[in-house]
C-alpha cells in the first residue's frame, strides 16, 4: 500500500500548483460554511456573555440595541441621554444596586467610560497595576487601551473633542491615569473609566477656574454687584485636574438633571427585578428598562437568520466549487491518458492504476479537508479576539 | 523515500499544532466574588455628631472612623488620596447632607455605601441667603450659594439623622436589628430630653433679636424660634473697626441683646460687646471630637450657656 500511495504523494509533489489550487479550493470549500458558524457562535457566546451578566439597563426611550449595544460594547451612536435623578429613584426603591454610565466621549485609545466604583465590582474588574480612582480628573485604563497607548499609572490621556468646529463647546480634559486594569476578555479591555462627575466636566457641566474674588483676577472682571462677580471670556479655566486646583472645580445645576448614557440595575433577587420592571411600564414614562439578554438575543435571531442565508450560500459555492473540482480531476485523466496507458503496459493492474488516481484525489481532498479543519480550530482559538473586533466593526 | 518521511513529520506536526490550538481556552476564568466575611460593620463618617449617633446606634457592632483631624472644621477638611482609599473600603460611609464636606463632591466614592442622613428632611433644609455669583464667558451667570450645614443643632434633625443610620446598619445586618432599634430609643430619648432643655434655656431668647458670630445657627435659631442676624467673626480673632461700625449698624435695626460665638471668644471682644449691651454666650457646634466629653455633654453645656439668658 506504501507504493501506491508514494506514487500518489509524488504526482501530486510534482504537480505543485494543481495540487494547491485543488487544496486550497477543497479548504475553502470545508472552511467558509464552517467558519462563518463558528465565527457566529462565538460572537453569539461574546454578546450573550456581557448581556446576561447584565440583569437589567435602564435609558431613555429609544431604540434599545443601540442603548444595550453602547452602555454594554462600548458601540454603537451614543442614545438620547437621560437624567442623574434615575439613578437616585433606583437606589430609594432599595430593589437594584444602580451603576450610572455615561458613554459619550473618547480618548485616542479607547471610549471614556463615566460611572462608579460599583462597576468595577459587578464586573469584577481589578487593578493589575496602579490604584482605583480617588480623585476628580482621574483614570484607570483597561489592559489594550494600556497597550494601544503604552500607558502606565503617572501618564496621561487627553478627552477628544466632541466636535472638532465646536470652539465654545466641550473642553478636553487632560486626565491622569492612576491605575491598568486585569485584563477580562470584554470591552472594557479597551475602556477609559473616569468618575461620572469627570465625565461631567467633560461635558462642561462642572468646571474649574481662577478665584474671580482675589487681586489677581480683576482684569478678568467686568462688574462686581453685590455678592455678583462678571467675568470676560479671559478667565482662566482649568484642563487638568490637579491637587492644587481641585478644590476650585464645582458644578452648575442640580446633579440629578446631569446626563447619563444608562444604568445599569443590579436587582438583588429574582422578585425586586420583577418589581422594578414593572415600576418603569406607564406609558408617561420617558425612560425604559430592558433585559439586554432578551435584546441580544433578538439581535442574533436576526444575525443568525442572515448567517443561514449566508450560510445555504456558502453550500451553493461549496457545490459548484465541487463540480468544477470534478471536472478538473476528469480533464486530467484525459490529459494523462498516455501515462496511464504506460502503466498498464509496464504492468500496473487496473486495480492498482485506479487505486493510484484513488489516492490522489483523497490526499488532495484530505489536505483540503485539513487545512480547513486547522484554520477552523484557528477560528475556533482566537475567534473571541474575532468576534469583539466585528463587534467593534459592526 | 526522505521526502515520504518528510509527509509523516510535517502531518505529525500539523496534529501537534491542531490538538494545541484547540486546547487554547479563551480566556482565564473570572474570579469568583469577592465575600465580606468581617462580623462589624466599619463606618466611616464625616463628622463627629455623625460618628457619635453611630457608636451609640450601632455598639458593638460597628467600628467607626472619623478620619478628620483635631482642630480641623470638617467641613472644609480634605482627605489625602491614602484616606479616600480608607472610606472606599468603608461598609457604610456616613455623610451629612445639606451639602456639607463639599470633598465629598471631588472625590470617587462607592455611591451604593454612601448614606445621606439628612435627605428625608431635605425638605427643612435653610437655604443661604448672599450666596457668591459670578458669570463669564457665554456660561451666563451662575450662583455658589449654598445649604445651612449644621443640620444637627436641631434635635428633630439629629433625629431624623440617627434615624437614617438606624435603617442603613440593619440594612447591612438585619440580624441587629433589635439591637439598633433599641439603641435608637434610647438615643431619641435623649435627644428628647435635649430638645425639652433647649427649650427651657433659650426661653428667654426666644422672638428676641439676637447676632451670630458666624452663619452656623440657622437650625438652632429656626427650632426655638430665635431672631438672629449675623455677622462673620472669628472668636480667637480681634474683630476690625470696620466690623465693630458694621455691628454697630445691625444692632440699630436689629437691638440684640445677646451674641452666640461658636468657641470662646476673646476677652477684649467680650468686654467690648458688654461695653455696648451685648452679651457673649458660646454654643459649641462640635462639629469635631470635643476636648471633653461627648457630643451630646457638649450640646447639655451649649443648653447650659444658653439658661445664662434667661
Amino acid at each position: 500500500m506504501n507504493d501506491v500511495i508514494y506514487l500518489a504523494w509524488r504526482h501530486l509533489a510534482y504537480h505543485k500548483l494543481k495540487t494547491i489550487v485543488l487544496t486550497a479550493s477543497m479548504a475553502a470549500i470545508v472552511y467558509l460554511p464552517l467558519g462563518l458558524n463558528i465565527l457566529l457562535n462565538r460572537t453569539a457566546i461574546e454578546l450573550r456573555t456581557r448581556a446576561t451578566a447584565t440583569p437589567l439597563l435602564v435609558g431613555l426611550k429609544g431604540s434599545p440595541t443601540e442603548l444595550v449595544l453602547r452602555a454594554l460594547y462600548f458601540e454603537s451612536d451614543s442614545p438620547e441621554p437621560m437624567a442623574y435623578g434615575q439613578v437616585e429613584r433606583i437606589a430609594e426603591s432599595e430593589l437594584a444596586t444602580a451603576i450610572p454610565i455615561h458613554s459619550r466621549f473618547e480618548t485616542r485609545y479607547g471610549p471614556i467610560i463615566g460611572t462608579t466604583l460599583e462597576y468595577f465590582q459587578f464586573r469584577e474588574l481589578e487593578i493589575a497595576d496602579g490604584r482605583q480612582l480617588t480623585m476628580l480628573g482621574e483614570c484607570v485604563v483597561g489592559c489594550e487601551a494600556a497597550e494601544a497607548g503604552s500607558l502606565s499609572p503617572g501618564d496621561y490621556v487627553v478627552s477628544s473633542t466632541d466636535n472638532l468646529f465646536d470652539i465654545a463647546g466641550v473642553y478636553p480634559l487632560k486626565m491622569k491615569v492612576v491605575g491598568v486594569l486585569r485584563p477580562s476578555d470584554s470591552p472594557d479591555d479597551r475602556a477609559v473609566f473616569v468618575d461620572v462627575k469627570t465625565a461631567w466636566i467633560i461635558e462642561g457641566l462642572g468646571h474649574g477656574h481662577q478665584d474671580l474674588s482675589r487681586p489677581g483676577a480683576a482684569e478678568r472682571v467686568l462688574r462686581k454687584s453685590g455678592d455678583t462677580i462678571v467675568a470676560n471670556a479671559s478667565v482662566v479655566k482649568y484642563n487638568e485636574i490637579t491637587p492644587e486646583n481641585v478644590d476650585s472645580f464645582h458644578f452648575h445645576g442640580s446633579q440629578a438633571d446631569f446626563p447619563l448614557t444608562a444604568i445599569i440595575a443590579a436587582p438583588k433577587n429574582h422578585k425586586s427585578s420583577v418589581l422594578l420592571q414593572g415600576r418603569f411600564l406607564g406609558d408617561e414614562e420617558r425612560v425604559q428598562i430592558v433585559r439586554p439578554a432578551i435584546v441580544i438575543d433578538k439581535l442574533l435571531g436576526t444575525v443568525f437568520s442572515v448567517g443561514r442565508y449566508a450560510s445555504a450560500a456558502a453550500v451553493l459555492v461549496a457545490l459548484s466549487t465541487l463540480a468544477t473540482m470534478a471536472l478538473v480531476f476528469v480533464l486530467s485523466l484525459q490529459l494523462r491518458r498516455r501515462e496511464l496507458e504506460t502503466m498498464a503496459k509496464i504492468g500496473g493492474a487496473p486495480l492498482r492504476i485506479a487505486t493510484i488516481l484513488g489516492a490522489e484525489i483523497v490526499g488532495v481532498l484530505g489536505l483540503g479537508a485539513l487545512l480547513a479543519v486547522l484554520l477552523a480550530l484557528a477560528t475556533s482559538s482566537f475567534g473571541a479576539t474575532a468576534a469583539r473586533l466585528l463587534i467593534q466593526l459592526s | 523515500m526522505l521526502h515520504f518521511r518528510t509527509l509523516f513529520v510535517v502531518a505529525g506536526f500539523i496534529a501537534c499544532l491542531a490538538l494545541s490550538i484547540a486546547g487554547c481556552g479563551s480566556g482565564a476564568e473570572p474570579s469568583p466574588a469577592k465575600q465580606n466575611d468581617a462580623t462589624t460593620v466599619r463606618v466611616f463618617t464625616v463628622n463627629y455628631p455623625l460618628m457619635y449617633f453611630a457608636e451609640r446606634l450601632g455598639g458593638e457592632h460597628v467600628e467607626v472612623e472619623f478620619p478628620v483631624p483635631e482642630g480641623e472644621d470638617p467641613k472644609f477638611w480634605s482627605p489625602a488620596p491614602e484616606t479616600i482609599s480608607d472610606y472606599q473600603n468603608a461598609d457604610l460611609i456616613l455623610l451629612n447632607g445639606a451639602d456639607y464636606a463639599q470633598w465629598v463632591r471631588r472625590v470617587t466614592l462607592p455611591e451604593s455605601r454612601l448614606i445621606d442622613t439628612s435627605r428625608s428632611s431635605r425638605d427643612r433644609y435653610i437655604m443661604i441667603e448672599g450666596g457668591r455669583k459670578h458669570s463669564h464667558g457665554s456660561g451666563g451667570e451662575h450662583s455658589h450659594q449654598g445649604i445651612a450645614a449644621t443640620t444637627w443643632l436641631d434635635p428633630d434633625l439629629a433625629i431624623a439623622q440617627a434615624d437614617s443610620i438606624r435603617r442603613a446598619l440593619t440594612k447591612l445586618r438585619p440580624d441587629g436589628e433589635d439591637v439598633f432599634r433599641d439603641n435608637f430609643e434610647a438615643l431619641k430619648s435623649d435627644l428628647e430630653a435635649l430638645d425639652n432643655k433647649l427649650k427651657a434655656a433659650t426661653q428667654g431668647l426666644a422672638g428676641q433679636p439676637i447676632v451670630c458670630s458666624h452663619p452656623v445657627f440657622q437650625y438652632l435659631a429656626r427650632k426655638y424660634k430665635l431672631q438672629s442676624r449675623t455677622v462673620h467673626w472669628e472668636p480667637g480673632a480681634a474683630p476690625t473697626e470696620d466690623a465693630w461700625l458694621e455691628l454697630d449698624q445691625l444692632l440699630k435695626s436689629h437691638p440684640a441683646k445677646w451674641m452666640i460665638w461658636e468657641a470662646q471668644p476673646l476677652a477684649e471682644s467680650v468686654s467690648r460687646l458688654s461695653s455696648m449691651g451685648v452679651e457673649s454666650t458660646v454654643v459649641e457646634t462640635c462639629a469635631n471630637r470635643p476636648k471633653l466629653g461627648n457630643w451630646l455633654d457638649v450640646m447639655q453645656r451649649n443648653a447650659d450657656e444658653l439658661a445664662r439668658s434667661n
